[in-house]
């Protein structure tokens, strides 16, 4: 158990580092290509326009967006890459504790994964 | 709202900047880069907008600072912050903020927040989303060296995510529906809390006895002193430190924040966890903690990817370079500084929220 343990600390800590790292590669890539698009163009942020999309939906346009190489879309990719981090760290630990055979701990990974979930829905339609 | 007095404010010509290449200058020294400036000689008597943020600092200074440029007569500008400024200040902004943040030990997204609100004029809901998606990515960056080490608690990380989650959640769902001022207030508050916090004189004690609660949900353990020492330390008032958690989520949530103060607390001063441990899986939680408010995020559009890209990309530079001063230096005085600089920011968000400029 404790070889699993510091084994998977491991595999956790590079999933968290090379990560961080392809998130900065297709961010910056994707800065680069919006900046020569629109450099010149005017932003005003200041007022909130509340929107109302499902993630699928945002995902679908982001990829749409990403096929015509569009930089806002390329950069969007990135954050999401950055969400699956976490995600990833999450999955890796439910593998681990059902390696354990850690029924506990494997309920408590199902119920956090759940809530993730749960913002999904929560966040939308109301 | 106040910064955007001067939308469509037309302005007598001052003294003259305009240059042939078609740029316009403010005083302040910034070139602002303006589409409509190469007709410089044939604008005369239209209206220009003006949409620069005021910065409530100097709102008359600065205006003064607007000056335009032409031939005779009133002068005709749509004079916008372009993208390319906007970036290039943000990213900056970004770069101080990761530096103040790992040298406070507050990280950078808190700083990043009244940077983008009161000097750029952001709306908070969307400097929120762009905090909070820098907050991945440092506390990414930073737990996979201390996984590594062997210092975090992963079970208890885990079992804290539970309060931390559900926690988020519900502060993300409140922030949708808060007006952007009372959020700053809050800011402000949580701010000055955490300022407050980092200055705490924080003792190293381990408690070797845990409750019966924590002994069955496996949280005490060990971490690595040296390399072949190991010290192991006990668990106490679990349920007070979930609650304390879920407390430490819906600021993450609403705020956009990581609160690691608030969840270091949890752990270090409710559940006499060490402090070492407290911290680093505190940090290690963050991500997942800010994955479940991101995801209500995404689906409001608070994730805006040009103020994200160079939020994330400055303050993770701007924490690298903390963390070099870090070694370099000696910490304690700067944190004093750093604890007054977070004030003095803090109590202006929450002036201005109050005055309802943001």
């Amino acid at each position: 158990m404790q070889l699993t343990d510091r084994m998977m600390q491991k595999i956790v800590g590079n999933v968290l580092r090379y990560g961080v790292r392809t998130v900065l590669s297709v961010g910056i890539l994707g800065g680069v290509i919006f900046l020569i698009e629109h450099a010149n163009e005017t932003v005003d942020y200041s007022n909130f326009v509340e929107k109302d999309q499902h993630i699928f939906t945002v995902v679908d346009q982001i990829f749409i967006g990403v096929g015509d190489l569009d930089g806002r879309s390329i950069i969007y990719l990135a954050i999401l890459i950055l969400f699956f981090t976490p995600l990833l760290r999450l999955l890796l630990s439910l593998i681990s504790f059902i390696l354990e055979k850690d029924s506990l701990y494997i309920a408590i990974t199902i119920l956090v994964l759940l809530i993730i979930c749960l913002s999904v829905y929560s966040g939308f339609a109301h | 709202m106040k910064k955007n007095i001067r939308n469509g404010a037309s302005f007598r010509s001052g003294s003259t900047l305009c240059n042939a290449r078609g740029r316009v200058y403010t005083s302040c020294g910034t070139p602002v880069f303006c589409y409509a400036a190469t007709r410089c000689g044939d604008m005369k008597s239209e209206h220009f907008q003006i949409n620069i943020p005021l910065n409530p600092f100097y709102p008359d200074l600065f205006s003064n600072f607007v000056h335009l440029i032409t031939g005779e007569g009133q002068v005709n500008i749509p004079f916008y912050m372009t993208v390319l400024v906007f970036v290039s200040i943000v990213l900056l902004g970004a770069i101080c903020a990761g530096i103040i943040g790992s040298l406070s030990g507050l990280g950078g997204g808190i700083v990043v927040i009244p940077l983008l609100t009161i000097v750029l004029g952001v709306d908070i809901h969307y400097a929120i989303g762009a905090a909070l998606v820098s907050v991945i990515a440092t506390s990414s960056g930073s737990a996979a060296a201390y996984v590594k080490e062997g210092i975090t608690n992963m079970r208890l990380g885990m079992f804290l995510e539970i309060a931390t989650t559900a926690g988020a959640v519900a502060g993300a769902l409140i922030s949708t529906s808060a007006p952007s001022s009372s959020i700053a207030v809050l800011f402000g508050c949580a701010l000055i809390f955490s300022a407050g916090n980092s200055l705490r004189k924080k003792e190293e004690k381990v408690v070797t006895d845990s409750s019966t609660l924590a002994k069955k949900l496996k949280l005490p353990s060990h971490y690595p002193l040296t390399k072949d020492k190991e010290i192991s330390y006990g668990t106490k008032n679990v349920i007070g430190g979930f609650s304390m958690m879920g407390l430490a989520g819906m600021l993450s949530g609403m705020l956009g924040i990581g609160s690691g103060a608030f969840k270091v607390i949890a752990m270090d001063t409710i559940m006499k966890i060490p402090f070492k441990v407290s911290t680093t899986t505190s940090n290690f939680m963050m991500g997942v903690t800010a994955l479940a408010s991101c995801v209500i995020y995404v689906q409001k559009g608070y994730i805006v990817p040009d103020i994200c890209l160079p939020v994330m990309i400055g303050v993770l530079v701007g924490a690298m370079i903390g963390s070099k001063i870090l070694i370099a230096t000696d910490p304690k005085k700067l944190r004093v500084l750093f604890a007054f600089i977070i004030f003095f920011l803090a109590a202006n968000m929450i002036y201005n929220g109050i005055k309802g400029n943001i």
